[in-house]
């Protein structure tokens, strides 16, 4: 039993505050011509791809990513105030966050020279846009019950299958699958491989799933004998689950997964009116929010240094996700409004964020999933 | 955090304190100078008023360990609060035991001092160090103890004395820009510090418990309940021992955003404290409540510390105030102004 999850405290240094003025000033230029408006978990369900392709011109996509593939080579600390920048500011940052986040550099670590190509330099742009097949109708959090079969045909594979709750497949180009291709469903975590699927495509039928706010985020995605030629496998045949599991600390580690209330908390921040009750309710949550930050920014720090902080991420992605909701519940119980969807203010908020909120504890891995990681990260299980 | 200079002190450290019998009384005497040997009792005190020099972090290590091992002894009181009180002033460290009182002094005439002084460990304390008011102008004194101390424990059984002091004479006096206030401040970073400390050494007996005890015919440590809730430990004792580096990091940068950091690390690590115990006996179910087993060692000092200098509503009414004080919420999370 090892008492400690391996996380060490990081400091950002003078480079990082440069960063976070720029992207202040460039966000306060947008709110201030009017091109967006703040809101609550953006980075899942609001797209704007003129949006994301400003962001890219200011060099704020693929900013890790190698020159030689239209990248900026920038460190993943610098990704992280960038992005955490655009969370607080509630920017619809949705288009491009999925292809940023895992799918370029799972592509720069898996991919062949031609996929990166292909790929690289159109996601820094701010250009192509991913999906991430993985769940399926009996694949939730037992992910390695996947179904979806690839079958060896001349030239390529024939996918067959269902993909479920793909966010923004209806508007991405791509979509990464995890699929079966050798052994049997009894096999688990080997035999399974991934494909990137260009979007849309011939035999893939995209079938929209309304969330419980009546929005089109996610969707089915069904493979019928769908044809990808052999170049689409994405690195190893059989190698699926491990690279999967790699991109999961990427899915898991981003400081998204504590900030997707962050807008609502910030605005009931600036209107308090001096209710000593909310007073300190506003002091819990910031003291709480900054260890958040804290705990993300020495992930995000761990990750820099190569390492892939698996069980931290996991770890902090709990704290996370159930700070989210707190944040949810506690300002609908002390600021005195009714959610109205759509409205202005803090009333649009907190619609969406009461609506939205079910989901922060099961996108990415379910809290209990998560906290099985830590468990077994412990040594005990 | 981690850098080899504060791996070097851990090592060091935990060698003294491993396999240590627990100390019967309520001062360790024999570590207290076990450590002072090597200079681990002052790390963080500037060496030319006698301490041992190294950095802040270096000593929170010392703190961590101690407060992880349950140690009788008093680092925070003796090296982040008496001996930063005379770093502050310029005062040489005087003989023997040297603790802090957390309140301020009446100085009346000369360098006469008078005044019922929080001093924890005073009752064993040779000197202490106590900030002393006239007017509005502030020094930092020391003066002996003997004599009027009143003797009472904080939860975990630590003296938390108190020091009555009526017109003694200071042995040495000198003006330094510092207040009960920022004193506090200072205390609040320590305990945060050992706070988490404590819930590392909850985590890691109940995870050794959960795996060794066996129920059912199998280790509790096979229950998805019990692996869930040891999850919850560890992820509290995490975020508490984050928080606590984290702050010490931007104090000993002397950050803008310090205040802020020390502020939330307390309200957090205070806050936590509870979930951290109470999962922590929950886990060891009956066995762990006996005073004879190592838990309630670490227990009780989360029980003691999350209050003293300040609870979390004292440190959350602070962050809110700060937060009116400053405007923007996020750039002050983000470490002060634009």
């Amino acid at each position: 039993m090892t008492a400690t999850i391996e996380l060490s405290a990081h400091r950002l240094d003078a480079g990082a505050r440069r960063l976070r003025d720029e992207v202040r000033a460039f966000l306060d230029d947008e709110r201030a011509a009017g091109a967006f408006v703040p809101r609550c978990d953006a980075w899942m369900t609001v797209p704007d791809p003129a949006f994301s392709r400003r962001l890219a011109a200011r060099g704020w996509l693929g900013m890790t990513l190698p020159r030689r593939y239209g990248g900026h080579e920038r460190s993943p600390l610098d990704r992280f105030v960038a992005n955490e920048e655009l969370l607080a500011a509630g920017a619809p940052v949705a288009a491009h966050w999925i292809a940023d986040r895992q799918m370029a550099p799972s592509i720069l670590r898996h991919g062949t020279e031609e996929q990166r190509r292909r790929y690289l330099p159109a996601i820094a742009r701010g250009e192509c846009y991913f999906a991430i097949g993985m769940s399926e109708a009996d694949a939730g959090s037992d992910l390695a019950s996947v179904r979806t079969r690839a079958r060896k045909v001349a030239g390529g594979w024939e996918i067959t299958g269902a993909k479920l709750w793909t966010t923004g497949a209806h508007f991405a180009h791509a979509m990464v699958v995890l699929a079966r291709t050798d052994g049997a469903s009894t096999d688990r975590q080997t035999g399974l491989s991934q494909f990137i699927v260009d979007l849309p495509a011939p035999g893939v039928e995209i079938r929209p799933i309304r969330a419980v706010d009546g929005e089109h985020h996610f969707n089915e995605v069904v493979f019928d004998a769908a044809f990808v030629p052999a170049d689409s496998m994405l690195g190893e045949r059989g190698a699926g689950w491990s690279q999967v599991t790699a991109e999961l600390a990427h899915e898991r580690s981003g400081p998204e997964r504590w900030m997707s209330t962050v807008p609502l908390l910030r605005a009931w921040a600036e209107r308090q009116g001096g209710d000593p009750v909310a007073a300190r309710e506003l002091g819990r949550l910031t003291a709480r929010a900054w260890t958040l930050r804290q705990l993300s920014l020495s992930v995000a720090a761990t990750l820099a240094r190569g390492r892939s902080p698996e069980v931290a991420a996991a770890l902090v992605k709990d704290l996370g996700s159930r700070f989210e909701v707190d944040v949810v519940e506690t300002v609908r119980r002390l600021a005195g409004i009714e959610p109205r969807g759509g409205g202005p203010g803090l009333e649009g908020l907190l619609a969406d964020a009461v609506l939205h909120a079910p989901a922060f504890t099961l996108r990415g891995g379910a809290s209990e999933i998560l906290r099985s990681v830590v468990a077994r990260g412990l040594g005990v299980r | 955090m981690n850098d080899e200079l504060s791996e070097d002190v851990r090592a060091a450290v935990g060698a003294i304190l491993d396999g240590r019998d627990a100390h019967p009384g309520d001062f360790d005497r024999p570590l207290w100078t076990d450590l002072a040997e090597t200079g681990f009792h002052l790390l963080g005190v500037p060496e030319e008023v006698g301490g041992s020099g190294g950095r802040l972090r270096d000593l929170a290590v010392v703190a961590d360990l101690t407060a992880f091992h349950a140690s009788r002894v008093p680092v925070a009181e003796a090296a982040f609060l008496a001996g930063w009180l005379l770093g502050r002033a310029g005062l040489a460290v005087p003989e023997g035991l040297v603790v802090a009182s957390l309140d301020e002094a009446r100085r009346t005439t000369g360098l006469r001092l008078s005044g019922c002084l929080r001093t924890p460990w005073a009752r064993h304390a040779d000197h202490v160090v106590t900030i002393a008011r006239s007017g509005g102008e502030r020094v930092v004194a020391v003066v002996p103890t003997g004599g009027g101390v009143e003797r009472a424990r904080n939860l975990a059984g630590e003296p938390r004395d108190t020091l009555v002091l009526d017109h003694v004479a200071a042995i040495a006096a000198a003006p330094a820009d510092v207040d009960a206030e920022r004193l506090r401040e200072r205390g609040a970073l320590a305990r945060s510090v050992q706070l988490a400390g404590a819930a590392r050494a909850v985590l890691e007996s109940a995870g050794r418990h959960i795996t060794e005890r066996v129920q059912f015919g199998r280790p509790l440590a096979r229950f998805q309940a019990v692996q869930q809730q040891l999850a919850a430990l560890a992820a509290e004792a995490t975020a508490m021992r984050l928080s606590a580096d984290a702050a010490v990091l931007a104090v000993e940068a002397d950050a803008a955003d310090a205040g802020i950091a020390v502020a939330a690390a307390k309200a957090g690590c205070s806050a936590a404290a509870h979930t951290v115990a109470a999962i922590g006996h929950q886990l060891h179910g009956a066995l762990g409540y006996s005073q004879e087993h190592r838990l309630g060692a670490a227990t009780t000092r989360l029980w003691a510390w999350r209050e003293e200098f300040g609870g979390e509503a004292h440190w959350q009414d602070r962050l809110a105030a700060a937060v009116s004080a400053s405007g923007p919420w996020w750039p002050l999370l983000t470490g002060g102004a634009r």
